[in-house]
């Protein structure tokens, strides 16, 4: 019998670093990895947890169009996918561009590649050359964000066919040209808001105005390369760093972070928090390593145990303090991307440069204190 | 015994129980015939002198003999004489008893009578004195000599009462009544007059009693004026306290000797006046009100001792001073202590003076504190001021590092000479001459918090300041500069401090408090975490200077290389110089399995790895990983140059390696980074621990460009040599 927490490993062939969890799909374990070669046919790869035999079951996609370097999937339709490609001409120059695709049905798998269908191009050549990411909005199907350089732009689908049109845009403006890292939607405030970060700064957006909301100025002592809101607290934020550094924000207070954790040895690329149990927030790290931790002070579940009276006499498992639950070493290589499962709260996925996937449980002993 | 003695006594020729027969025998036994001879000889002599002694004394003896038979027959014939004349005395004795009869008789009558006169006036003049007393009184009064009214007052008293159904006497009497309340009032008056000195005072209170005045009033009369007058005397005390013209040992002085005296005084007369005589009634025990009494004065003036030796410890001050009063308070304190009834106040004044030690040592580590803070600033303005007058090229030929040894020593010395001093300064609270030195609970408790309080509350400062400086702003080079430190003081300082501190001041039980072990840890940490921080902070600006040169060139249409980045060389530069500042500090470390320099020259032979086929590219650097460990990029470094390098180095190359993975290479940009790599390995191995390690992670950064390129030819590694060995 297979222990439930031993890793399930799975290899792509080739570089990735494009990781992103099945949304809308919230009964199996599902992600989706785009890969990243220069030289050969890229793919998409839905792969699913297949829990009772500890395997991964997968469909592949052709992605001909380049090197994905950043996937997301739609909350709302399971076979609706954003990726954002680099895509190499004969000539051997590069451009960046995102798009909009529907995988086929997942009603029949088969074992062969199929193509995906581009259901919309964005358009995003008047803004600039480096395109970092392209989010869905956490609720409307049809609105997307993605970031260019140092412009930030909200796509509306409902009104595009084939190629669409920013309906929004901002801009930072400063000197150095800064360039946008990585931006991501607010979950809360009528999630019309949403943050960036560019080098060491992080932003709060107003789209109704598209005014800078708030900052946190110097986040990180270097660049931030990722944030992460809590999806069931407001005005609470994570970011992580090249400084190696983890951080939480209350972002009504922005001198000073809630919580810093400096447990990775080298950058943090990526930092979530689980949809389900805000306290557990994954992180990873070029060091090769994930790292499970504990935010209990700042999670949206009460912190501190309320005593009741009936309950002296039992004895409750210690609950969760804040720091390190867990460290995982299965990777070899850098890991770019950590995502949580949106099927199963304790299982997530951690992908590394060199095409290693591993799926991940919460170590038993730390859900049962969740959940006791 | 008795037996011996008896033998010898029968031996001795002049003894009373001598016996002839014994003695002959044992001359002869025992003598030789000669000394037989000598014998005979001699008591032949001796009682030839014996005889012609004894004739001298017959005829003496007859002599006299014959005088005293002459006087006795002179004396009979005078006795006869003498006879008649005693009976003719006889018969004129005999008349004169006659006559002295007669007059005797003669006289009884008039001495009956003068008798009668005698008493009649003692009498009248016991009246007199009474019906004169008023007046006697009043004049008394007026001359102030109160204690003579009183006296006579209670003389006339009794009588006065006996007589008081007479009208006149009664009238006498309430008379006398109205003048003594006058008096009372008076003495009242003077009981409550500021000026009374407490001597006045008791007398004041025996008179009042003497006139039946009730003691219990008497007693809070008498304590209230008392302690009014020991509080003008505290007042006083807080007068001087407020404007401070007196030092310390005055202050104290003119203290103890005012107020302590006179409240033993007052205690004494107190217990003499009131507690010996009256029993008082049911309620008022007179010791308790003199202990509140005493209670509430002592508090006031421990209090403003308190108050005043406070002043006197403002930060620098030297305790010889304070010491000294400390010393004069405490035995004063302890004398009067035993007079005083209540609690033992010497306690308090142990409590005092243990606090004032404690103060001094609190003091002493402000000072200490402010002084290394001082000390850190100017470190810190050293280290500040050549970057100003240098460029960094001079700076890198004359680095400012070599001073850094020498800057190490002013912080440790500087501190330990201080602390040093402090010390001297706090072994004054334990000369052998002082009365509270002595005492095993001022020992104790200031000894723990010497140790405690100041030494061993330093060195834990010195730590928080010290790790306080792990944030982003400081400069690498004071984090370098204080790990050393604390480990300096891990390796020795704390062991001289504690020793010394703990034999000199007699610590006993140094292992109630922190012990050594607890304290070098903490320092060995601190120093850990300084150098840990030092290593990142190096290592990521080394990694923000790569980061940048990598981001922010187009690695697609770069021109073929010619030379080696300037960027690389920077970075070189920058690492020998910091091997240099941190070289001065540390040793060097052990560098693993060096090859030979000739061999270094040699282009490393590279696998093939990075041919067109991906799987096999995938599978080779798996490969290589498994056989090479895994690199911990951010831990811990050893104490040694070459582990601090290794550690800035690695988290050089690893931003490197991570930045080339983001970007898209062409074949010129490739190369540049061929030549790049190369060139860091030819400088960068001297700095590590193990340069298998930089190979490793060049290798890495080559492999990981050629899979970011679109045209991947590499250049030809004698080409890249030349390039690099130009420079």
């Amino acid at each position: 019998m297979l222990d439930e927490e031993t890793p399930v490993i799975y290899g792509l062939e080739f570089q990735a670093r494009a990781l992103a969890a099945q949304l809308a799909e919230t009964e199996a374990v599902r992600f989706y990895v785009g890969t990243q070669s220069l030289k050969f046919d890229n793919q998409v790869h839905r792969l699913e947890l297949d829990e009772e035999n500890n395997m991964i079951k997968r469909e592949v996609f052709h992605h001909g169009d380049g090197e994905i370097w950043h996937i997301s999937a739609s909350p709302t339709d399971k076979n609706v996918i954003s990726t954002v490609y680099n895509h190499i001409s004969p000539e051997k120059s590069c451009t960046k561009h995102t798009a909009v695709w529907r995988t086929s049905d997942e009603m029949n798998p088969t074992t062969e590649i199929r193509n995906l269908k581009l259901l919309t191009k964005l358009n995003t050549s008047s803004m600039g050359e480096d395109i970092k990411c392209t989010h869905f909005h956490p609720t409307e199907e049809n609105k997307l964000l993605t970031v260019v350089d140092g412009t930030f732009a909200i796509w509306d689908l409902n009104a595009a066919g084939g190629s669409c049109d920013a309906t929004t845009k901002g801009a930072i403006e400063g000197k150095g040209q800064p360039k946008f890292s990585t931006a991501k939607w607010n979950p809360h405030q009528g999630k019309s808001n949403l943050a960036t970060a560019n080098d060491m700064f992080i932003r709060g957006w107003d789209t109704r105005t598209n005014q800078e909301a708030w900052l946190i100025e110097s986040a990180h002592n270097q660049l931030v390369r990722d944030i992460d809101f809590n999806p069931n607290k407001q005005y609470f934020l994570a970011s992580c760093g090249d400084d190696g550094n983890s951080k939480f924000w209350d972002i009504r207070k922005t001198k000073v972070p809630v919580v810093t954790r400096a447990d990775h040895s080298h950058w943090v690329w990526c930092v979530r928090f689980n949809h389900f149990h805000d306290q557990l927030v994954l992180t990873s790290s070029t060091d090769s390593r994930v790292i499970l931790l504990s935010a209990a002070s700042i999670s949206s579940e009460p912190f501190g145990h309320i005593v009741e009276e009936d309950s002296v006499n039992e004895e409750k498992p210690v609950p969760l303090k804040d720091g390190v639950l867990a460290v995982y070493e299965e990777h070899e290589d850098s890991v770019y991307a950590v995502e949580w499962s949106s099927g199963d709260p304790w299982t997530f996925a951690s992908l590394s440069y060199d095409g290693r996937l591993i799926i991940n449980q919460v170590p038993k002993s730390e859900k049962y204190k969740l959940l006791l | 015994m008795g037996e011996r003695s008896s033998e010898a006594a029968a031996m001795d020729l002049d003894a009373h129980n001598f016996n002839s027969e014994l003695y002959i025998q044992t001359v002869l036994k025992k003598c030789t015939l000669r000394e037989v001879m000598e014998k005979e000889a001699h008591i032949i002599r001796d009682t030839q002198t014996l005889h012609s002694d004894m004739q001298t004394l017959v005829y003496e003896n007859y002599n006299k003999f014959i005088s005293a038979s002459d006087t006795i027959k002179k004396m009979t014939s005078d006795f006869k004489e003498m006879e008649a004349e005693m009976d003719l005395l006889a018969a004129n004795m005999n008349s004169i008893a006659n006559f002295s009869d007669q007059i005797s008789t003669t006289l009884h009558d008039t001495r009956q009578k003068l008798t009668q006169l005698s008493s009649v006036h003692t009498t009248l003049q016991k009246v007199q004195f009474l019906f004169r007393l008023p007046h006697t009184l009043k004049q008394n009064k007026e001359e102030g000599s109160l204690s003579l009214a009183v006296q006579n007052y209670t003389r006339a008293l009794g009588t006065l009462k006996i007589y008081s159904h007479n009208v006149s006497f009664s009238s006498i009497h309430k008379e006398c009544d109205e003048i003594m309340e006058g008096v009372k009032d008076q003495l009242f008056g003077q009981l409550s007059s500021k000026q009374a000195t407490p001597k006045e005072l008791g007398e004041c209170v025996e008179l009042l009693l003497s006139l039946g005045e009730p003691a219990p009033v008497l007693c809070l009369k008498f304590l209230q004026h008392a302690s009014e007058r020991q509080n003008e005397q505290l007042q006083g005390m807080e007068e001087h306290l407020r404007v401070g013209d007196q030092d310390v040992i005055e202050f104290l002085d003119v203290g103890s000797n005012d107020f302590l005296s006179d409240i033993c005084l007052n205690v004494a007369t107190y217990n003499e006046l009131f507690a010996k005589k009256c029993q008082i009634e049911e309620g008022d025990d007179p010791s308790a009100l003199l202990d509140n009494f005493v209670h509430e004065a002592m508090d006031k003036y421990l209090q403003l001792v308190k108050r005043k030796v406070e002043d006197e410890q403002a930060p620098g001050t030297e305790a010889t001073v304070l010491v000294r009063a400390l010393d004069r308070f405490y035995r004063r304190l302890q004398a009067a202590s035993t007079l005083l009834p209540g609690p033992n106040y010497s306690k308090y004044g142990m409590e005092v003076v243990v606090q004032a030690g404690h103060r001094q040592s609190q003091t002493h580590l402000k000072n200490m504190q402010a002084h290394f803070v001082e000390l850190l600033s100017n470190v810190r303005q050293t280290l500040a001021a050549p970057k100003l007058s240098l460029t960094v090229e001079e700076e890198k030929r004359n680095p400012s590092s070599s001073n850094l040894p020498e800057l190490l020593n002013t912080l440790v010395a500087g501190s330990v000479d201080k602390i040093k001093s402090c010390l001297q300064d706090l072994k004054l609270f334990l000369q052998s001459d002082l009365t509270f030195s002595l005492k095993q609970v001022f020992r104790s408790k200031f000894c723990c918090s010497v140790r405690e309080g100041f030494v061993v509350a330093f060195i834990k400062f010195l730590m928080d300041t010290a790790t306080g400086f792990c944030v982003p702003q400081t400069p690498p080079t004071l984090l370098l500069l204080l790990s050393k430190m604390c480990l300096e003081m891990e390796s020795s300082t704390v062991n001289f401090l504690l020793s010394q501190t703990d034999e000199e001041f007699c610590v006993e039980d140094s292992a109630k408090g922190t012990t050594r072990l607890v304290l070098c840890k903490q320092l060995h940490e601190s120093a850990q975490k300084l150098l840990d921080y030092f290593v990142r902070t190096q290592g990521l600006n080394l990694s923000q200077m790569l980061r940048k040169s990598v981001e922010t060139r187009d690695w697609l249409s770069t021109p073929e290389p010619r030379t080696v980045r300037a960027v690389m060389k920077r970075v070189v530069e920058d690492v020998a110089a910091i091997e240099v500042q941190v070289g001065s500090l540390y040793e060097q470390g052990i560098q693993q399995e060096r090859s030979s320099d000739s061999s270094r020259r040699t282009q490393r032979k590279r696998t093939n790895w990075y041919a067109p086929s991906q799987i096999d590219s995938t599978l080779a650097s798996n490969l290589q990983k498994l056989f090479s460990e895994r690199i911990e990029i951010f831990s811990c470094v050893d104490f040694s140059t070459v582990s601090i390098m290794t550690g800035i180095i690695k988290i050089s190359l690893k931003t490197l390696l991570e930045c080339v993975r983001l970007r898209t290479f062409g074949k010129f940009g490739l190369q540049q980074i061929q030549v790049d790599t190369h060139y860091l390995q030819m400088y960068l191995w001297r700095f590590v621990e193990n340069e298998n390690l930089v190979h490793f992670l060049l290798d890495e950064i080559l492999g990981s460009t050629v899979h970011r390129c679109l045209d991947p030819v590499l250049m030809e590694p004698s080409v890249v040599e030349m390039i690099c060995e130009r420079g």
